[in-house]
């Protein structure tokens, strides 16, 4: 009788209670900005050596180092992508699970670009401008703040043009909308010097005051998804979108970028640092899982190969900035020796 | 209340308005619902029908001892084997940065493909010979006509010089396409040219063959009891509602779930399809049972009653008379459970399986993804060649949820009984 053997399968599926398993494979986490580098590098990995290919998983710089932080132990992450820094409580919680033993990688850098479609005219924009644009509220010459009044760009500043502003952004859960917020937003915000003397004095008004984005549809929140936000800008000449330099590079036919503070967010500018929107990217090895886990330390070595992250590296082709040469030559010995960094 | 005082056929001509009228409203939905249908299927179809060829480029290359040693031919440098062919078809280049896109034209993988062949049929060594490698998503892209030359040089993926080279290369005959197998055969890759959808069909399969082994028997078994069987108390009250309940929690829940017990407290692996299974049964669960407790109480209750007066016992009576009648309705349960299930990605995030996998899972331990997965991760993926393997991973999951349909309709088709 069929139901009696599946009841029986079923009985024996539950209580295969497999003990933590020996894994063979490198485990990845973190952000979903490092995912497309961090996946060119595993799968090249996987190809060229022995090892499995490395599983690696995207979810978010924040999720990633929470489930590296929980322990130390085969059943946790090997690596975590971040597209920021490791936060002080984030090591703290690291060493309370006892991961105190952490290599940092610093791998390059990501632009942020704001681009409109190639119908429109090329903007030329400030971070004055940005966030001006964008803040909810703005600083008075006189210290105090009003709500933000500005519905079209060249009420902002008189040099733009007079469309509407409209900006497709990602949501308040994505590090692009963080960095944005740090890089374009503060960057704007510290240029009023009322403002910047504030920071010292009330961190807190400071941080509110620079980093809160309008909600009244100057901005609107277009999700992570950044292929969604160049299609939406190809069908709307007047909207300006934010998104990663990448997704600029591969749809330069569709979407221009736009001038800040005067710098085209192009490859070089990027990399020299003259683009002012532009974060680091990294990762974070656990020490401990080195001769634990097969191929981690081969792994690391690829990964910090020239013919990876270099200049002509394969993950420049993806769209990674890479490092200044003497600051890559100096993060890759101290990432293959397991230099662990400083907490 | 009809007026019978008035003649018969009062109000005829408005009456029979009215019908036809609500008819055509009718029509009309039907109609707007399968053009919106059409469209979005026909849209994908056509952007999927950039997935079914590929580009290859015959290259020339030296396989000679100098190049190879033939004692150890894993050990030769095939990148630079790669990039001397290129050179060699087009000794003009001589600048770095148009080497550099001279040599984009062939696909990264195509260094892996040349050591591959050489290494199936070491025959080949000793000699220049020609190697049909697959050239990059660029360079398919501007055969198909995706890439608007018309356009600047510097909106372009493709430059004038790099057209000037397929131009050549086409004349030479030394472009072909040919059937994209590999995207069936094949696992994720970050290049839109090689990447197959085999390793999330597996990681959805293995999930799915878990979620109906654990889900299937459990739900039936807990319907039936809770049918038949189970007192009417308020613990009986109880369980129902709650079962009621659990069919409406939003699905990344039962991933939490799965990711404080299964990976916490069991201790499985992560990213496994064993843990997906269990946790998509746990959201299907609720379905089943639902679905199999009305096939239950569909059943003619004088089937048991007549097999219970002939001595049979409730158990017999139950299994031998009301089960198979209320069979076909519980697969039907079930499939809507499974086809719910194949579609979800919440409740694999939290369990380590929206994740880039290369290598096709071999068993339910093996780390795997899901064809929703699949989906998300390459229409979030920069490179525009992956729109369209984006579209045909849709289609693949529809084929897929299609035949798992069919298969629940062909074994209600066996299993009814007319009565």
């Amino acid at each position: 009788m069929p139901l009696r053997m599946m009841i029986c399968a079923s009985t024996l599926a539950l209580t295969v209670a497999a003990p933590a398993l020996a894994r063979e494979q490198i485990n990845i986490v973190g952000s979903s900005t490092v995912f497309p580098f961090s996946t060119a590098v595993a799968e090249r990995f996987g190809k060229s050596t022995d090892f499995p290919t490395p599983v690696v998983e995207s979810t978010g710089s924040g999720g990633g180092l929470k489930l590296f932080c929980a322990g130390v132990g085969l059943d946790t992450p090997d690596i975590t992508n971040a597209s920021r820094r490791i936060k002080a409580s984030e090591v703290a919680l690291c060493a309370e699970n006892g991961v105190d033993e952490i290599v940092e990688a610093k791998i390059g850098f990501d632009g942020i670009v704001l681009a409109n479609s190639v119908e429109a005219e090329q903007m030329e924009l400030t971070l004055r401008d940005i966030f001006l644009a964008l803040a909810k509220d703005i600083p008075n010459a006189d210290g105090t703040t009003q709500p933000n009044p500005y519905m079209t760009w060249d009420q902002v500043n008189a040099s733009l043009p007079a469309i509407k502003i409209e900006v497709l952004g990602p949501p308040p859960t994505s590090g692009t909308r963080d960095a944005f917020a740090e890089l374009a937003m503060e960057g704007g915000c510290k240029t009023f010097d009322w403002v910047k003397a504030l920071k010292s004095s009330d961190k807190s008004a400071y941080k509110t005051l620079c980093h809160t984005v309008r909600e009244d549809g100057g901005y609107i929140e277009a999700g992570e998804n950044d292929n969604l936000i160049v299609q939406k800008l190809a069908a709307n000449a007047d909207a300006l979108g934010i998104f990663g330099y990448s997704f600029l590079e591969q749809n330069s036919d569709v979407v221009q970028g736009s001038l800040v503070n005067g710098v085209a967010p192009e490859f070089e500018e990027i990399a020299s640092g003259n683009y002012p929107i532009a974060r680091s990217l990294y990762f974070y090895v656990k020490s401990a899982h080195v001769g634990q886990v097969p191929g981690l330390e081969e792994f690391l070595q690829e990964f910090t190969a020239e013919d990876t992250w270099g200049d002509d590296g394969y993950l420049a082709d993806k769209g990674l900035i890479p490092l200044p040469e003497d600051e890559r030559s100096e993060i890759g010995q101290s990432v293959r020796a397991l230099t662990p960094m400083n907490m | 209340m009809i007026d019978l005082g008035r003649k018969a056929g009062f109000g005829l001509t408005a009456r029979n308005r009215a019908e036809r009228r609500f008819q055509w409203v009718g029509r009309f939905a039907i109609g707007i619902s399968l053009s919106f249908l059409l469209v979005m299927v026909g849209d994908i179809m056509i952007t999927a029908s950039g997935t079914i060829k590929r580009t290859e480029i015959a290259l020339a290359v030296d396989l000679g001892p100098d190049r190879i040693d033939p004692a150890d031919p894993q050990s030769a440098s095939y990148g630079g084997l790669v990039k001397a062919s290129l050179r060699d078809m087009f000794p003009n280049v001589t600048k770095r940065a148009e080497k550099k896109r001279l040599y984009n034209l062939v696909s990264p993988e195509a260094v892996f493909e040349v050591a591959r062949i050489v290494a199936e049929d070491p025959g080949l060594l000793g000699g220049k010979r020609q190697i049909w490698v697959s050239a990059s998503d660029d360079l398919d892209l501007y055969l198909r006509g995706k890439i608007d030359t018309d356009q600047p040089q510097k909106r372009r993926r493709i430059s004038d010089a790099e057209i000037e080279w397929i131009d050549a290369l086409q004349d030479a005959d030394r472009l072909r396409r040919v059937l994209n197998w590999k995207f069936l055969t094949g696992g994720d890759s970050r290049e839109p040219e090689i990447a197959g959808i085999l390793s999330a069909l597996v990681g959805s399969a293995l999930s799915l063959a878990v979620c109906l082994a654990i889900s299937f028997p459990l739900g039936i078994g807990a319907a039936i009891y809770l049918e038949e069987f189970a007192p009417a108390n308020r613990l009986s009250d109880l369980i129902e509602v709650n079962i009621n309940n659990l069919a409406a929690v939003p699905s990344i829940v039962f991933g939490l779930l799965g990711l404080a017990i299964f990976l916490g407290v069991m201790g499985l692996p992560r990213s496994s399809p064993l843990v997906g299974g269990m946790v998509l049964a746990l959201m299907t669960l609720p379905t089943i049972i639902i679905a199999a407790r009305a096939a239950l109480k569909s059943v003619p209750p004088s089937f048991k009653e007549a097999a219970l007066a002939l001595g049979a016992s409730p158990v017999q009576a139950v299994f031998h008379h009301s089960v198979p009648v209320a069979m076909p309705g519980m697969l039907t349960g079930a499939i809507v459970g499974m086809a719910q299930a194949l579609g979800e990605t919440a409740p694999l995030l939290m369990i380590g399986m929206v994740a880039f996998i290369v290598d096709i899972p071999t068993s339910i331990l093996e780390p795997a993804t899901a064809l929703p997965v699949q989906i998300f991760l390459w229409a979030d993926s920069p490179e525009r060649a992956f729109t369209e393997k984006t579209a045909a991973a849709i289609i693949v999951l529809l084929i897929f949820l299609v035949s798992m349909n069919l298969v629940a309709i062909l074994l209600r088709r066996k299993l009814e009984t007319r009565f």
